[in-house]
């Protein structure tokens, strides 16, 4: 997403600026339709209880948005919180929280992800 | 990468300008974020892994928010009602954003509508998913 005057020109702080924002509007865009979603199917659940939520989470139509889901809001989330941190934190203490929001962002995403295939395929293993 | 802090004088930025609704959504959409991203991110991860590691596992994380009837505790509301409030201004405001990025809505009069309309939004949001879960059920 760079305009071709751009890409000549090959200027701009650090280069790369134009894919932050594009990925950044994209992944609004997926969270928009992911979360409406996520909400709209907390909210229709019959109960909180874990055998809802287990059974509710072992269906396709739940485990594939919600896999999705993780990996559009956490992308989008990086991005936004990697902004806030380059805005008010300097020096030192940037490159530190730059680090740690990346290692955060991979270990929970990949947690998540993780206990959302175990509940998927292990509905079907049981069966 | 490490810049030295250097005591330059600033513009004044922040103190010339009258406050508008506009400057409220805009902090709202970073508090919010920034909320949703750490708060929001680490219940979402502690749901879905409570959930996989078994029944008892994901009792432990629900009895955090709930009381013995398995009605909300305080915590859970001030968490519940905060994420959904936090989700919908978000999501209101950046949909705002992206209109703005078009470079359309910018005249005054409609700037001021489009920012206070988040709010509005937002709350009669948060009313209505909160009605529907306890009233409408």
């Amino acid at each position: 997403m760079r305009t071709s005057i751009g890409r000549v020109r090959g200027l701009g702080s650090a280069k790369e600026g134009a894919h932050h924002w594009w990925t950044h509007r994209l992944t609004a865009g997926s969270n928009l339709l992911l979360m409406l979603w996520f909400i709209a199917s907390i909210a229709m659940l019959p109960g909180y209880d874990y055998a809802t939520i287990q059974s509710w989470l072992s269906s396709p139509w739940a485990a594939v948005p919600m896999a999705l889901l993780i990996v559009s809001v956490f992308m989008h989330f990086k991005l936004g919180l990697q902004v806030v941190i380059e805005d008010y934190s300097h020096a030192e203490s940037r490159v530190v929280l730059l680090v740690l929001l990346n290692l955060f962002v991979v270990a929970a995403g990949a947690t998540a992800i993780f206990s959302i295939l175990k509940l998927a395929f292990a509905a079907g293993a049981v069966s | 990468m490490a810049s030295k802090p250097v005591n330059r004088p600033l513009s004044p930025h922040l103190s010339i300008w009258k406050w508008g609704p506009h400057m409220t959504v805009s902090i709202a959409h970073r508090v919010t974020g920034s909320g949703m991203a750490t708060v929001g991110s680490i219940l979402l991860v502690a749901w879905l892994a409570s959930a996989a590691a078994g029944e008892e596992a994901y009792g432990v994380f629900r009895g955090l928010f709930t009381t013995a009837d398995g009605g909300l505790n305080i915590v859970g509301y001030v968490l519940g009602i905060g994420l959904t409030l936090s989700f919908f201004q978000h999501m209101a405001s950046g949909v705002r954003h992206l209109v703005l990025d078009t470079g359309a809505g910018y005249e005054l009069k409609r700037n001021k509508m489009g920012a206070q309309a988040t709010f509005a939004f937002s709350i009669l949001a948060t009313l209505a998913f909160w009605a529907f879960l306890t009233v409408g059920k």
